[in-house]
């Protein structure tokens, strides 16, 4: 293969390895602590009350509106504009110091914007609760938390399952803009390899694969997790039906 | 049936209920002792799901009194149409001794049948898991859907369905059941399952309030039917007399339209 030379790929394993963890990791982080604060939020989300739901609104409209790039730029070069920081990093205050740290950076603009994308997804899951299965609940003397603990949510979010499963390999694909403020992640790893050899094709189509053989993994574990959370909602299986009766 | 002086559970006093300039409840009362089982029948639109709602608060009437076995539930004035509960702890206790059977089952669908009917005992009464256990596949048995105990509700029927709700609703053990037109959704042939397990029940002497368009359960099961037109009791008393006699004019009309 004249085009694709494999050694260049060869060469650079550890290279890609490193980029691939580091992707990883950052994604699956910023997922855990936007899914933390998206389930509360959700519920926040669908108050009543304006004072309480007003807020989130509002949150969730800015990081859905602007590009996670800009979000994340905004956060490592615009922060440290600012004068007040630039005090806080010279009395050397150690929580503000974290803002000058590429990696927690990324992990903040990306977990706020994940966050923003589940809550709203949970927060729709929850509406669309049938009102028979709310009534039922309280007719059965369950107070308004046990009924949101116990049926509300357990039934939204595994209803939010396919949208949520969507928002992961979105997040995989998306971290690759980690590599604008530094970090080395799998794109970045890439691009580095791509300028010490001047071999486009190798460098990427082998960063691509390494997405695309992890999105694959995703899914399959998804389908996975659909099957066993989502089951009441898909038709009977006869193979189960023959075994049941 | 003669009735023997039995301890009163249940009694609903001139009880309004208003949405707005509409009118659906005007003065509604009722009494349920031990062992009743009293039929609510009517058109449609003549309030009498309404007034079965407003007994467990899933409405809130606009003025009345609802005592259940002597305690009454404390209201507060809240809108101009409907009265406010004043006491969530005390609500919460009541609607566990008062279980609902509802016209669309509201059986929850991410929990298999098994699941549905322990849910509550353990989660609001507080049952021991096991405890809660035996008692659920005791209620699917005795409403005949135990084989389905890890099935999930939509892969059911609407008759095992609803069987599968009057199991959740006995699982509480409550001192009166209250059926909202259990039947009203069901195909014509899966109607006769439920009325069965139905009738079984009340003959084991528990107390029902049941708003139904069968006319042959309210018959020959009920020992008290009321007939509910335009918001108002129009008729009551024992079945075989009103609903053979009817001396309203309206109950007549209602019932040649709904003769089988």
């Amino acid at each position: 293969m004249e085009w694709f030379d494999l050694t260049v790929v060869t060469g650079s394993l550890p290279e890609f390895w490193r980029g691939l963890w580091m992707t990883l990791h950052l994604t699956g982080i910023a997922l855990i602590i936007g899914f933390g604060f998206a389930v509360p939020l959700s519920i926040a989300r669908v108050s009543k009350n304006p004072w309480v739901s007003a807020p989130v609104r509002a949150y969730t409209y800015f990081f859905r509106g602007t590009p996670m790039l800009v979000q994340l730029l905004l956060v490592y070069y615009g922060i440290g504009q600012s004068e007040w920081m630039q005090q806080m990093w010279e009395a050397g205050n150690p929580f503000w110091l974290l803002f000058r740290d590429a990696y927690f950076c990324a992990l903040l603009a990306f977990s706020l914007n994940t966050c923003a994308y589940q809550l709203e997804m949970f927060a729709g899951a929850i509406r669309n609760t049938p009102n028979g299965e709310v009534e039922a609940a309280k007719a059965m003397g369950m107070t308004r938390s046990t009924a949101l603990r116990r049926i509300i949510l357990p039934s939204a979010l595994r209803r939010a399952l396919p949208p949520f499963s969507n928002e992961v390999i979105l997040m995989l694909q998306g971290s690759a803009i980690a590599s604008a403020v530094t970090l080395v992640d799998l794109t970045g790893a890439a691009r580095n390899v791509y300028s010490r050899h001047y071999a486009p094709f190798e460098a990427f189509i082998f960063a691509g694969l390494l997405y695309l053989v992890v999105t694959f993994v995703l899914v399959g574990l998804f389908r996975v997790a659909e099957n066993r959370w989502l089951a009441h909602l898909q038709p009977r299986r006869s193979a189960s039906d023959a075994k049941k009766n | 049936m003669a009735h023997k002086a039995s301890k009163e559970l249940l009694r609903v006093e001139n009880l309004y209920k208003q949405y707005g300039d509409n009118e659906v409840l005007k003065g509604v009362s009722l009494k349920a002792n031990a062992g009743d089982v009293i039929s609510i029948i009517g058109s449609s639109g003549s309030g009498k799901s309404t007034w079965l709602r407003c007994i467990n608060f899933l409405e809130q009437p606009t003025s009345g009194k609802i005592i259940v076995a002597g305690e009454e539930v404390k209201l507060l004035p809240g809108t101009k149409d409907a009265l406010k509960v004043a006491d969530q702890k005390q609500l919460q206790k009541i609607r566990t001794r008062l279980s609902m059977v509802f016209q669309h089952f509201n059986l929850w669908g991410h929990m298999t049948v098994l699941q549905n009917v322990v849910e509550a005992p353990i989660h609001v009464l507080g049952l021991a898991k096991k405890e809660a256990m035996a008692r659920a596949e005791r209620y699917l048995e005795r409403v005949g859907v135990w084989k389905f105990r890890d099935t999930y509700p939509a892969h059911l029927s609407g008759g095992q369905q609803q069987r599968v709700a009057i199991a959740r609703a006995l699982a509480m053990e409550p001192e009166a059941l209250l059926f909202d037109e259990p039947t009203s959704a069901l195909d014509p042939e899966l109607v006769g399952e439920v009325l069965k397990v139905m009738r079984s029940i009340a003959e084991e002497g528990r107390t029902m309030l049941v708003v139904t368009h069968e006319m042959g359960f309210a018959r020959e099961v009920s020992n008290h039917v009321i007939f509910v037109h335009q918001g108002r009791v129009e008729e009551e008393g024992d079945p075989r007399e009103v609903l053979t006699k009817p001396t309203s004019e309206r109950l007549q009309q209602f019932l040649s339209g709904s003769l089988k």
